[in-house]
Order: structure tokens, then C-alpha cells, then sequence
């Protein structure tokens, strides 16, 4: 499978008043064509900045300080904003956690549809008359896509006429309207009930399919990734932790935090045993010093842990950010 | 919020040094404290510091220019008014006005508020009912029209100045204490005291009130400012301190006739008010950010 | 917003506007000095003809059944006689409206002209030097009084410069025939455009100083609203779907950012009622401020009473329309 999106040793800074904060720290990651990839990770572990940063969307007082993004081929940080804004939802699409803050709540619902298209696509007719029906076509059908009954008259419909489910359907749906290669879908369920979390993502996967696109999903929930995605890649702290295909990595965790990740998820099958939080507090990125970001909370910790800690290989496919791999295979 | 209010509790104290800090490193805010002061100097010492008796009219220095403009005297340093008064001399003792009635109103007003406020805020009821009803009422006139009204039914005079103000301007202070007390009446700390048999008059002046004070305070310098334009510009009406008592705002007003030949006799009075005016806006704002961020940008 | 939720806001308004009235009627009633005294001033006249004056001007009533009368009457706009004028109070009044009205739209839509791309600039361009010296300006104009900055506009481009008039709201040799007292209306109807220019420059002063605080004002909450909706999500998924920077600033962040500045706005067309009496004495402004101010000094209290009544009543509606406005413009709020 060819890559679509590398990324090589990105740092995003934030300047805090506190002082200079590493939201993301040398990560380096890669999607496949077609591929599914799961970011999982704490808030704060620094996965949603991750994405940003590709997308050219930190804002100040963040930057993006370090590193090296090659996407389809074309360096994005060499790009002008120009550049960078043609490619932004029309090759790679965003959604976010929650929809109700993220659909505009003053312009419909079709307005919000349309402008896309306007922004990236050359193709529309000219002429008014043919270039409103064909924009109005695409809405309906991309509405239809994503299953909202009656996309006609939604489509002049404001965003909080909608319920939670359908909104975030109308998002997704905004995002696909260009067909874009990769899908970076930040927290896609988070603010929805349970039943229709699952119909979202199936939707997305279904999607994916269809349209043959990448999808990033970024997620705090491993029942999700185990579900929906061929890889995973767990950050901790700004630096990515651990990664490899889904199975293995669920299967058979090799570092710690994963596995402290995993004991934490309650799961029917276990009832009645103690759910086991992971100890301690995520670090304050501040100043940190070049040593393993986990060992305050780690239960395989020695001495020799505080050193900077490279991603070793851990099994075809994986590797993990930790020195103590032997113990946890 | 929640939390940040009950933990005020226990760290009242070095929470307000923290703020305090805040507020001593922002120059700019110093700066404006060190402006006002001078003016508070100015209006407390005014008979020692005044060069002129400020009342003192002399026909043959009528509308003589500044100390250092061709024809002026450095002993009259801001020129002379239509009746050869001092100008420097009439500001310093125009200051004492302008303060006065700020501090009065406000105090007044502030006074009148938290009472009301903390009432229908912990009552609630009938009582809210009633003070919110006048709150309203209040609030539905302009306040330069409300204090014009009133000083055209008691008359002139610096009491009567204070009155007027007042009367409308407690409704402010009102509402931010009603609206804190409803939040803060329902915590934990205020829960545990009536658990614990404390009256309504302690919890509202022992517990709830420290808590809110903060808003109050911020509210306040910020309406002091309002309320020295107000008094100036009733002044300037004709219906403030009645002459020859040195005001700011009637001292621009006798300026008026003089526009074409005596540029001064208006200009200083007002960049006087400006100045206090201006220093207490900047010092507030530095109060509201130090000690009350939610409501700072 | 429903019909039925209009209506009851409607209603709502009863009681303000029933006390804003009841305010005004005891303001004056106990006003010292007796009315029927004030009127007769110097003239003499005999104890059964003053008992015969009280007993028509309704002063041997009861308070409360006077303030009856009072209102009704105020809903029929009779205000009794102006003592100076010798007309009705309503007349005087509608005489001099046009000229008040006309002053505070053209300082109203000054200050909305100036205020709102100002404060959207400072925003995009937060810490930048524009936003520097728009804030300290915003600070200046709420802190500068009116009738000193009127003064000092006057003496630099009237009396220094000669480039604008010294007061009026025109010059003796461009008046034109009244139709509707709005003078930028009635120079056109009389096709004078000489006469229009005028009217014109004699409202530059007066509206730039009427509308200053307001215009510091809403640069103010115009800034501080757009950075706000500026950090919301859906800015950022705007910017997400790669739309061009000025749609994301002026469709998506604008409009949402102008909600709280148009109900500001309405609020603070309030205040301009009050800053109407300074400027339109700075500026000699024949209008409703500079009467009620003269009239004060007249001792012309059914004038007086009336005025503030209209002052009032205009701005608890100005309030509620504030209110009806920030939840019409506002798609999130169900009423």
C-alpha cells in the first residue's frame, strides 16, 4: 500500500505564560491509502495538536516548530497558506468532537454545505441557475449519504433544528462533500449516546469503502479503535508511546501505558473484578526533562528509566517508547 | 466557579495578595493610582497648594492668558477666567468637588446596594420580587434625564447633587450583588453554616459577602468614573454647584462664551476631568483583571 | 420567536412602563414651590380665581386619583400647556423631535460606520498597532465628557480653522420650507442641494461628539465578541474545509460576532437620550434636549414632566427592542 500522509518528527509549541509548552514532541506517524488509522490518547497527550498541525490549523500562540509533513507527495509545510487552504477540505477533510459547536449555529445547514463546494470545486457550472442546482444536487446527495431523511428541505434548516446524531451526520457529511483522501475524524462519538456512536462509526467505515479514502480517527476509546481501525497509535504525554497494527497492539500490549489503558476500559465480560485506574497524573509539559514521560506513573519504573527514550521495535510492525519491552512481551 | 469559591474560604488572604501583586505589576494601572492620588492630594490640601484664592475676581486680569502665552503671568499659571479668577487655583478647589461627590455617590450607592441586593439575592421571594421590580423601573430611564429630572424638583446644590446620583446609581452595585449572592447562596460553605444554626444576618454578612466583594469593588471604580462625567456634566447645565463654588463642569461652561478670544478658560478644567477620569478607567481595569478575571478580556 | 412569547414580553413591559410613569408623576408633584403660584407669577390675582385655577388644573384631587388622570392623558399625549409657550406641551414638543431624531440617527449611524470595522480590525489584528490604538481610543471616548470634547471640536474647526459652523442645524440663507423637520430631508425635497451640504456640515460637530461614547463602546464589545467567536469550533472547521480567509472572517465569525454588538448598539441608542441635552446645548441644537434643559431654568415643569416621560418610555423601549433583537438575530436561543 502506498502512504498518503508521513509525518516525521513533529514539535508544535505552545507559548504559555508558564512557559514554552511541547504539545507535540517528535512524533513521527504514517497512513496508507485507504488505510484506518487510531490515535488514542489522554487529553492533553497532545493527538487532536497532532492533526492540526497537519492541516496548517495551530493557531498563536502555537506553532509548529519542528519536523517534516509530506502529504500525496507535497511537503504541506513548504506550502503557501493559499496552497495549504485548497488543499484543506478538499484532500484532507475534518471533523470534529462535537457538532453542535462545530456547524455554524447562524447559517443554514445548506449555506454550510455549499461553500465548499464553491471553495474547491472548478467543475461547478457558470451560469447561476445550473450552478445552484448543481450544488443543490450534491447537497442532497451527500445528505442522502449520510442518511438524513428529507435532505431537500433540511437543507434550509438551521443547525439546532437538528438532533445530536443527525448534526453530526451533517458534519461528516460536510467534510466528504469534496471526496478527500484522508478523513481526520477528532472524537467523532464523544458527544453522542451510545446507540447512535455506533451507527456514526459505522457510517464512517461504511464511507471509507465507498469512497476509498484514509481515515485518521482520534479517539480516547480502545473499544472503538478495536473495532474500526487496521492500526493504532497510542500518544502519551506529546510523544507517541506505542504503535502497530490494531490486533497486536490490543491483543498484546508492550507498553505500559497502553496496558494500564486496557486493565482501566471496564469490560462486561470481567464483571465484578475491580476496574484498575492507571496511578498518577499526566506530566505538566512544561520543562520537561529528556527522560521517559511515564516512569512518574509506570509500575515497571527502575532508575535506569530516566533517560531519553527512543521508539524500539516490538514485534513485526510495532514498536513502543519503552526499555523494558522484555518484560512486557 | 464552584470551586473557586469555596476555596476562597480558607485562602481569602493570600488570594487577595496574589491579586494585589497582579495589580502592582501592571505599570500602567500604577501609573493611573499615582494620577489619582495626586488629584486626592490636590483636593485635600487644596487651600496650602492653591496659589490663588480660587473665588478672588479681579476685572483687570480678566480672561488673561496662560504663564507662558505673550501677556500671561506665571503666578496664574492657567490664565485667568471672564472675572480674573485663577484658573490652576479654581481646578485644585474644582477637584474637592468632583471627588467628594464621586466617593459619596459611591458609597452611598454601594451601601444602598449590597443591603438590597444581598436581601434579594438571599431572601428571594417577595422581597426579590419587589427590589427587582424597582431595579427595573430604575433602569428604564436614561440616567442623565433621571438626575436632570430630580435636580429640576430639589434644586440645585451639592447634596442635593449626591441625592440625585445616588438614587439611580445603587441599582447597579444591586444587581451584581443579587446575582452573586444567588450563585454563592447554594454552596457548600453557606450550606454548612446554616447546618450549623448560623442566622441569616451572618451568613450574608460573615459568609456571603466576603465572597462577593471582589465584583463589587471592580463595579464600583468603574461607575466612580461615570459619576464624576455626571456631576460635570450637570454642572455644565447650570444644575450642579452653584457659583461661585469652582466645579469642573461649570468652570467648561462659563469657558463657552469665551471660545473666540480665550481658549483656555475651558480647556483646562476639562482635560483636568479627562485625566481623573481617564486614571480611574485604567485603574480599574487593572483591578478588574487582577482581581476578578472573568470579567477581563 | 413565537407570537404568544412576544406577547409576553409585551405584557412584561406593563408594570416598567406603569412605574416609569408613576416615578415622573411623583418627581413633579413634589417638586417644591406651588404650580398654580409658578403660573400666575407676578400677576394678582383673587383668592376665588386661584381656588378656580386649582380646581382645573386638578390639584384639589387626591395623589392617587391625579395620577389616574395623569396617565390617561399621557396616553393622549395632553400634557397640559407649556406656561412659556402658551401652546400644549405636545405640540412644543413635536415641534422640536425632528431635530433631536435626526441628530441621533446620523451620530448612530456614525458611530455603527466607524465603531464596528475598527473594532473587527483590532480583533483580526489583536496586539497589533491598530488594536493598540483602537483600544486606548475606545478608552479615551468613554472617558472624554461630551460637552468638553463639543467645545473643543467647536474651537478647532469653527473658531480655528473655520471649516465647519460654530451651531444651528443650518445657515439663515439656506432655510428651507419644513415638511417633515428632518432637514437632510427637506433641502433635498426643495431640490436645494446648497442648503442640503449645509444642514450636512452642521451636523458633522454634534454627531461625531454625540456619538463618541457610543462608537468607544461598541468597538469595544465588537472586539471582544469577534476574539471570542473568533476561538470557537466553528471557526475552526470553517478554516477546516479550506474556505477563503475572508468568508470564514466576515460570514462565519461576523455575523455570529455582530449579535451581541447590535443589542449593545440598541441599548446605547438609549444613551444617546441623554447625551442629546449636552450636545444640543454645546451646539445651540434647536431639539428636545436643549428645550428641557431651558425649561428646567423656566421652571416649565408640565414640559419638564413630559419630556422625561418621552425620554423614558423611548428608552425602556429601546431596551426591549435590545432584548427582541439579540433573540431574533440569535438561531441558538429558543425563546
Amino acid at each position: 500500500m502506498s502512504v498518503l500522509l508521513e509525518v516525521t518528527n513533529l514539535r508544535t509549541e505552545f507559548a504559555t505564560r508558564a512557559g514554552l509548552v511541547r504539545a507535540v514532541d517528535g512524533v513521527s506517524l504514517r497512513v496508507a491509502r485507504g488505510e484506518c488509522l487510531g490515535v488514542v490518547g489522554e487529553s492533553g497527550s497532545g493527538k487532536s495538536v497532532t492533526f492540526s498541525s497537519v492541516m496548517g490549523l495551530v493557531r498563536s500562540p502555537g506553532r509548529v516548530a519542528a519536523g517534516t509533513i509530506h502529504f500525496d507527495g507535497r511537503d504541506l509545510r513548504g506550502l503557501a497558506p493559499e496552497e495549504m487552504r485548497a488543499i484543506r477540505g478538499r484532500d484532507i477533510a475534518m471533523t470534529m468532537q462535537d457538532a453542535l459547536t462545530a456547524l455554524n449555529p447562524a447559517l443554514t445547514v445548506g449555506e454550510q454545505m455549499a461553500e465548499v463546494m464553491i471553495a474547491h470545486d472548478d467543475t461547478l457550472p457558470s451560469a447561476r441557475g445550473a450552478r445552484r442546482s448543481a450544488i443543490r444536487d450534491r447537497s442532497v446527495e451527500m445528505l442522502g449519504l449520510v442518511g438524513i431523511p428529507a435532505p431537500e428541505t433540511r437543507l434550509r434548516q438551521y443547525p439546532h433544528e437538528f438532533s445530536g446524531g443527525m448534526r453530526q451526520r451533517i458534519m461528516i457529511a460536510i467534510a466528504l462533500t469534496c471526496r478527500p483522501q484522508l478523513l481526520i475524524a477528532d472524537e467523532p462519538t464523544t458527544a453522542l449516546d451510545v446507540t447512535i456512536q455506533a451507527q456514526v462509526l459505522e457510517l464512517i467505515s461504511d464511507i471509507r469503502a465507498r469512497l476509498g479514502m484514509s481515515v485518521v480517527l482520534i479517539t480516547h476509546d480502545l473499544g472503538v479503535v478495536a473495532e474500526h481501525c487496521d492500526r493504532v497509535m497510542v500518544m502519551y504525554a506529546g510523544q507517541v508511546v506505542e504503535e502497530g497494527p490494531t490486533d497486536q497492539v490490543i491483543g498484546a500490549p508492550r507498553h505500559p501505558y497502553t496496558r494500564g489503558l486496557l486493565a482501566s476500559i471496564p469490560r462486561p465480560a470481567l464483571r465484578g473484578q475491580p476496574i484498575r485506574p492507571i496511578v498518577g497524573q499526566v506530566p505538566d509539559l512544561v520543562g520537561l526533562p529528556p527522560q521517559c514521560r511515564f516512569h512518574s506513573r509506570c509500575p515497571l519504573a527502575r532508575q535506569g528509566c530516566l533517560v531519553q527514550v527512543p521508539m524500539l521495535p516490538a514485534g513485526p510492525g510495532r514498536q513502543a517508547r519503552c526499555l523494558r519491552l522484555e518484560e512486557t512481551s | 466557579m464552584t470551586d473557586a469559591a469555596i476555596l476562597s474560604v480558607p485562602q481569602a488572604e493570600s488570594l487577595f495578595r496574589r491579586n494585589l501583586r497582579d495589580f502592582r505589576r501592571n505599570r500602567l494601572a500604577m501609573a493611573s493610582l499615582i494620577v489619582i492620588l495626586v488629584f486626592v492630594v490636590m483636593a485635600v490640601a487644596a487651600p496650602l497648594i492653591a496659589p490663588q484664592d480660587p473665588n478672588e475676581t479681579d476685572l483687570l486680569r480678566r480672561l488673561q492668558p496662560p504663564g507662558w502665552a505673550p501677556g500671561g503671568d506665571w503666578a496664574y499659571a492657567l490664565g485667568c477666567d471672564g472675572l480674573g479668577r485663577d484658573i490652576l487655583s479654581r481646578i485644585i478647589y474644582g477637584a474637592r468637588i468632583s471627588i467628594f461627590i464621586g466617593l459619596a455617590v459611591i458609597f452611598l450607592a454601594t451601601g444602598v446596594g449590597i443591603l438590597a441586593g444581598l436581601a434579594a439575592g438571599y431572601f428571594r421571594g417577595w422581597v426579590d420580587v419587589v427590589i427587582s421590580r424597582v431595579v427595573d423601573i430604575l433602569l428604564g430611564f436614561p440616567y442623565l434625564i433621571f438626575a436632570i429630572g430630580l435636580m429640576a424638583m430639589m434644586g440645585p446644590g451639592l447634596m442635593n447633587i449626591v441625592l440625585a446620583l445616588a438614587y439611580k446609581e445603587w441599582v447597579i452595585p444591586c444587581r451584581v450583588v443579587r446575582g452573586e449572592t444567588l450563585a454563592v447562596r447554594e454552596l457548600e460553605y453557606v450550606e454548612a453554616a446554616r447546618a450549623l444554626g448560623a442566622g441569616p444576618r451572618h451568613i450574608m454578612w460573615r459568609e456571603i459577602l466576603p465572597n462577593i466583594l471582589s465584583p463589587v469593588i471592580v463595579i464600583s471604580t468603574i461607575r466612580m468614573a461615570n459619576v464624576i462625567i455626571l456631576e460635570a456634566s450637570l454642572s455644565f447645565l447650570g444644575l450642579g454647584v452653584q457659583p461661585p463654588t469652582a466645579s469642573w463642569g461649570s468652570m467648561v461652561s462659563d469657558g463657552r462664551a469665551f471660545i473666540l478670544e480665550a481658549w483656555w478658560v475651558s480647556t483646562f478644567p476639562g482635560i483636568a476631568i479627562l485625566l481623573l477620569v481617564l486614571a480611574i478607567n485604567v485603574a480599574s481595569q487593572g483591578l478588574r483583571d487582577a482581581f476578578d478575571p472573568r470579567f477581563s478580556e | 420567536m413565537s407570537l404568544g412569547k412576544l406577547l409576553e414580553r409585551i405584557v412584561q413591559l406593563v408594570p416598567v412602563l406603569l412605574g416609569v410613569s408613576l416615578i415622573v408623576f411623583v418627581m413633579m408633584a413634589l417638586t417644591p414651590g406651588d404650580p398654580v403660584q409658578i403660573m400666575v407669577g407676578e400677576q394678582s390675582i383673587t383668592p376665588a380665581q386661584e381656588a378656580e385655577l386649582r380646581h382645573s388644573l386638578g390639584l384639589d384631587r387626591p395623589m392617587a386619583e391625579r395620577f389616574f388622570i395623569f396617565l390617561m392623558n399621557a396616553a393622549h399625549f395632553d400634557f397640559g400647556t407649556s406656561f412659556y409657550h402658551g401652546r400644549p406641551v405636545a405640540d412644543v414638543i413635536a415641534e422640536r423631535l425632528p431635530a433631536t431624531i435626526e441628530l441621533s440617527l446620523v451620530a448612530l449611524v456614525v458611530a455603527l460606520a466607524t465603531a464596528i470595522p475598527l473594532g473587527v480590525m483590532a480583533a483580526i489584528r489583536k496586539n497589533s498597532l491598530l488594536d493598540r490604538v483602537a483600544t486606548v481610543g475606545s478608552l479615551l471616548g468613554v472617558s472624554l465628557p461630551g460637552f468638553w470634547f463639543g467645545i473643543l471640536l467647536i474651537m478647532l474647526f469653527a473658531v480655528h480653522m473655520q471649516i465647519l459652523p460654530v451651531s444651528g442645524r443650518i445657515g439663515y440663507d439656506n432655510e428651507v420650507a419644513a415638511v417633515t423637520g428632518f432637514l437632510l430631508i427637506d433641502t433635498l425635497l426643495a431640490g436645494d442641494i446648497a442648503a442640503f451640504g449645509d444642514a450636512l456640515r452642521h451636523l458633522i460637530l454634534p454627531a461625531i461628539t454625540l456619538g463618541l461614547p457610543m462608537t468607544a463602546i461598541l468597538m469595544r464589545v465588537t472586539r471582544t465578541s469577534m476574539l471570542e467567536v473568533m476561538r470557537q469550533d466553528y471557526v475552526t472547521f470553517a478554516e477546516a474545509k479550506g474556505l477563503p480567509r475572508r468568508r470564514v472572517l466576515y460570514r462565519h465569525a461576523l455575523k455570529n460576532a455582530l449579535i451581541p454588538t447590535v443589542s449593545v448598539a440598541a441599548i446605547e441608542t438609549g444613551s444617546l437620550l441623554g447625551g442629546n441635552m449636552i450636545v444640543e446645548t454645546v451646539f445651540g441644537w434647536p431639539g428636545l434636549g436643549r428645550l428641557v434643559v431651558e425649561s428646567i431654568f423656566l421652571r416649565n415643569y408640565p414640559l419638564i414632566q413630559a419630556a422625561v416621560l418621552l425620554y423614558a418610555v423611548t428608552y425602556v423601549l429601546l431596551n426591549f427592542i435590545a432584548d427582541i433583537l439579540y433573540t431574533v438575530l440569535n438561531p441558538r436561543v429558543k425563546l
